[in-house]
C-alpha cells in the first residue's frame, strides 16, 4: 500500500493489480486523500463545472431488453412512443431558454426505423442552433447493423448530418460475461471500444460511463477501467468519465436477483479507484441524480471535478426509482458551500 | 497519512487529537472553517476510534409522539400545532397503548416518546402514558420527555425537578432524549423560540436529571441563523455540564429542515454542513461517549459515511418519524434492521444492535 500510495503522489500510473489492493481497502480516507491529489494535480484551479442541457429520450421502444433497465418498452408491448418534431422543438426551446447549451439525445433501440430518421432528427436539432451529445454506442452498432453499413460510414453520415459528441451511455461493465448475463442483445465491449475509437478518430469527442453495483466482480470493474485507460492512450478522445452506481427499482435484474442499491460508501470508493486509475481521464462526474445533492457534494473531495448537468429532464434512472432533482442555483450553492467555484462549461470543458 | 494532515492548516491541533489533549473554542472554530473535509473527518475519527473502536451502533425503536399541540411554536417547527388548528392532534391513553400493542411481536426495546407544550393536559396524564406503555409492554425501556417537556411537567406537577422525575421514574420513565436544546444562546432562542426554555434552565434539567440517575441525551440544532461562535458556544456548554455530571450519553446534531416552518426561506443543509457539524462535534465533545448521525434528518447515504467522520450510532429503525417529516424530510419513515446492518457493515464497520444505555444486544 506505501508504495501504491507513493506512486500516486508521485504522478505516477497504477496498475491492474494495484488497483485491485486499493479496491480491498475499507479506508475512505486514505482513498480520497488519493484521488484528491490526482484531482487537484489535474485540475489546480479551485473551479467546479457543470453543463446546463437535457436529456432527449427520441423513443422508448427498444429491442435490446436489458435485465438492469426500468424504462424501456418493448416493441410488442406498443405502449411504447417516438418523440415528434414538435415535441422535439418544443424541448429544445425549453432548453435554451433556460440558457442550455446542449441536448443529451439517446435512445432505445428501436426496431425498424432507418438511419434516415436520425439524420433527419439530427438536421431538424441543428436547426435550432444547439449542441447535440447523442447516440451512444449500442445506438451506433444498431444504425449498423439495421442498414448494412459499417459504424465507419454510420458515424460519418450522422456527422455530416451535424452530431456533435457522443455521450458514453451503453458501457454498463465493458466485459462479456455481464452483457451477455444481463443484455445480451447489446453490442459487445468490443464494439463499444470501437465504436468510441472510430468517432474520436473522425473527430468527435466523447464521454465514458461505468454502470456498477450489479453481478460484476471488482476484476471486471477493473476490465471496464483498463479498456477505457488504452483506448484513451490512444486517442485521447474521452472528456470525461461518469460513474454510477445500477438503481434496482422496477427492473428485471432486481426481481431474479438479490441486488441490494449500491451504498454511498461503496459509490465513493468507486469514484475515488476511477480518479486514481484514468489518469488520462481529464474529468470524474459526480452522479447527484443517483446519489442526491448530499454525497454528490462530498463527492467533490473523493475525485470528482464535476457536477454533471443540470438535467432539465431525465427519464432513465428515474424509471428505476431516483428521484433527485436540482436546479442551477442549487448546484452553485453545493459547489460553493464545499469551497470550490461554480462554473458553467460545454460538452468540451471549455468555460462558458 | 500524515503529509496529507498537515497540509490542512490544523497547526498543533492534530498533535493534540493525537494525544487526547481537549480542544479550545479557538480549535473548534478552526474547524468549523475548513474547506478540507477530509482530513476534518480523519481527525474526527482518531477520536471515534478511540472511543468506540470499530463499531457502529443502532437500536430497534419505536417513536410515538403523542400530541403535537404546543404553545412555543418555534419558528424552525413545522410539528407543533395551535391547540385551535385542523392539524392539531393528541392521543389518549388508549390510542398510546394500541400503538405499543400493535408492534408487540416486533424485538422492539425502546420506545420514544416526545410531544409539545401541551396547555392543558393534566400532570397526570403523562404518568399515565408512561404507566399505560409499562402495562402493555413491561420490559420496556421509554426514553421520553426533553428537558422542554420535563420542565413543563414540574410546573403541572407544582413540585421541584427532582421530585416530578422520580415520579416520572415509577411511572415508567427510563431516561431522557436530547431534544429541546436547540442551540442554546439567548439571541438565537429570541430569534427563533422566544417562548421555550431558556438554554440554562435546559441545562438545569439535564443535570438533574443526571443527578437523580437518568441519562440523557443532547443535540444542537443547526443550519439556521446561528453563528460558528454561537455554535461551538452551545458544545461548550454541553462539554462542561459532562465534565461535572456524566451524564450524558450521545450527543446528535440535528439538521434544520426549513419546509413548512415560519424560517421556510432558507436553505436545507448540504452534506458538506452535516459532516462538519458531526466531526467539529465529535473533536470538540471529548468527554461524551457517543456522537450520532441520525439517518432520518441526513439520510441514510450521508449517516453511512458520517460512520467514518466522528459518528458511532446511526439510530434506529425509527418507525414513524413524524417531526422532522413535518418539515419536509424526505427520506423514508423507517429503515429496516437489515438495511441498517447492511448500511453499517459496507461503510467496514462492525453492526452492533444496542439498547437505549447502550449495553450490547448483539453484534452481526
Amino acid at each position: 500500500m506505501e508504495r501504491i500510495t507513493e506512486k500516486v503522489l508521485a504522478g505516477e500510473r497504477i496498475s491492474g493489480d494495484e488497483f485491485l489492493l486499493l479496491a480491498g481497502c475499507d479506508d475512505l480516507y486514505k482513498l480520497g486523500f488519493l484521488a484528491d491529489t490526482v484531482r487537484q494535480r489535474l485540475h489546480p484551479d479551485p473551479y467546479v463545472t457543470y453543463v446546463i442541457d437535457r436529456n432527449i429520450n427520441y423513443t422508448d421502444i427498444c429491442i435490446s431488453a436489458c435485465k438492469f433497465c426500468a424504462f424501456f418498452k418493448a416493441p410488442e408491448e406498443k405502449t411504447g412512443s417516438i418523440l415528434s418534431k414538435d415535441e422535439l422543438q418544443q424541448k429544445i426551446s425549453e432548453t435554451k431558454e433556460l440558457g442550455g447549451t446542449q441536448i443529451l439525445l439517446q435512445g432505445g433501440l428501436h426496431p425498424d426505423k432507418p438511419l434516415e430518421f436520425y439524420e433527419d432528427m439530427l438536421r431538424f436539432m441543428k436547426s435550432l442552433d444547439i449542441h447535440v451529445h447523442g447516440f451512444s454506442p449500442p445506438e451506433i452498432c444498431h444504425f449498423a447493423s439495421l442498414s448494412g453499413l459499417s459504424v465507419r460510414k454510420v458515424l460519418e453520415r450522422l456527422i455530416d448530418a451535424g452530431l456533435d459528441s457522443i455521450p458514453g451511455g451503453g458501457a454498463e461493465i465493458l466485459s462479456d460475461r455481464v452483457r451477455q448475463a444481463l443484455a445480451p442483445r447489446k453490442c459487445s465491449a468490443d464494439e463499444w471500444i470501437a465504436v468510441m475509437q472510430e468517432a474520436h478518430h473522425q473527430g468527435l469527442r466523447t464521454t465514458a460511463t461505468m454502470m456498477f453495483g450489479h453481478i460484476e466482480t471488482m476484476e471486471e470493474r477493473l476490465e471496464h477501467l483498463q479498456r477505457i485507460r488504452d483506448l484513451q492512450d490512444l486517442t485521447s478522445g474521452f472528456t470525461a468519465f461518469i460513474p454510477w452506481p445500477f438503481q434496482p427499482d422496477n427492473t428485471a435484474l432486481a426481481a431474479s436477483h438479490d441486488i441490494q442499491k449500491e451504498t454511498a460508501f461503496g459509490y465513493l470508493k468507486m469514484l475515488a479507484l476511477s480518479r486514481i486509475f484514468l489518469d488520462n481521464v481529464d474529468n470524474i462526474q459526480a452522479s447527484w441524480v443517483t446519489q442526491g445533492p448530499k454525497i454528490a457534494q462530498l463527492s467533490l473531495f473523493f475525485g470528482a471535478n464535476d457536477f454533471g448537468s443540470t438535467m432539465i429532464e431525465e427519464n432513465v434512472v428515474a424509471a428505476a426509482g431516483a428521484h433527485f432533482r436540482l436546479s442551477e442555483k442549487e448546484i452553485q450553492r453545493l459547489v460553493s458551500d464545499a469551497g470550490f467555484m461554480p462554473k458553467q462549461r460545454l460538452m468540451d470543458y471549455t468555460l462558458v | 497519512m500524515d503529509s496529507f494532515i498537515q497540509q490542512a492548516g490544523f497547526g498543533d491541533i492534530y498533535d493534540k487529537v493525537r494525544s487526547g489533549q481537549r480542544l479550545d473554542l479557538e480549535d473548534g472554530k478552526l474547524l468549523y472553517e475548513t474547506n478540507n473535509i477530509l482530513a476534518l473527518g480523519y481527525l474526527a475519527n482518531i477520536v471515534r476510534e478511540r472511543k468506540n473502536g470499530n463499531k457502529a451502533y443502532f437500536i430497534y425503536n419505536q417513536h410515538i409522539n403523542y400530541s403535537n399541540v404546543c404553545t412555543n411554536l418555534c419558528k424552525f417547527c413545522a410539528f407543533g400545532k395551535d391547540k385551535s388548528s385542523d392539524l392539531a392532534y393528541e392521543m389518549d391513553l388508549n390510542e398510546v397503548k394500541q400503538k405499543v400493542r400493535e408492534r408487540l411481536d416486533e424485538p422492539i426495546n425502546e420506545i420514544h416518546m416526545v410531544g409539545g407544550i401541551h396547555p392543558d393536559l393534566p400532570y397526570s396524564y403523562y404518568l399515565e402514558l408512561l404507566q399505560g406503555i409499562k402495562e402493555v409492554k413491561p420490559d420496556i425501556h421509554i426514553q421520553a420527555f426533553t428537558c422542554v417537556e420535563i420542565h413543563h411537567l414540574s410546573e403541572l406537577a407544582g413540585k421541584s425537578v427532582g421530585d416530578t422525575l422520580e415520579e416520572l421514574k415509577t411511572a415508567g420513565l427510563g431516561s431522557i432524549p436530547g431534544g429541546g436544546a436547540e442551540v442554546f444562546n439567548p439571541r438565537i432562542r429570541k430569534l427563533t423560540c422566544e417562548k421555550k426554555l431558556p438554554g440554562e434552565d435546559w441545562i438545569n434539567v439535564a443535570k438533574t436529571a443526571h443527578r437523580h440517575g437518568l441519562k440523557t441525551n443532547a443535540t444542537m440544532l443547526y443550519g439556521h441563523v446561528e453563528t460558528i461562535d454561537e455554535r461551538l458556544e452551545h458544545l461548550d456548554i454541553l462539554r462542561r455540564t459532562q465534565d461535572e455530571t456524566g451524564g450524558f450519553l450521545a450527543f446528535i446534531p440535528l439538521a434544520f429542515h426549513p419546509k413548512n416552518t415560519a424560517m421556510a426561506d432558507l436553505s436545507r443543509t448540504t452534506g458538506i454542513e452535516d459532516l462538519k457539524n458531526i466531526a467539529v462535534a465529535r473533536l470538540m465533545l471529548d468527554n461524551f461517549p457517543h456522537i450520532k448521525a441520525y439517518w432520518v434528518m441526513i439520510g441514510p447515504k450521508l449517516a453511512q459515511v458520517a460512520l467514518s467522520f466522528g459518528a458511532d450510532d446511526m439510530d434506529g429503525t425509527v418507525k414513524e418519524e413524524v417531526i422532522t417529516h413535518m418539515a419536509g424530510a424526505d427520506t423514508d419513515q423507517a429503515l429496516g434492521h437489515k438495511t441498517l446492518i447492511r448500511l453499517i457493515r459496507e461503510a467496514g464497520r462492525e453492526p452492533v444492535e444496542r439498547d437505549t444505555l447502550y449495553n450490547i444486544l448483539q453484534t452481526y
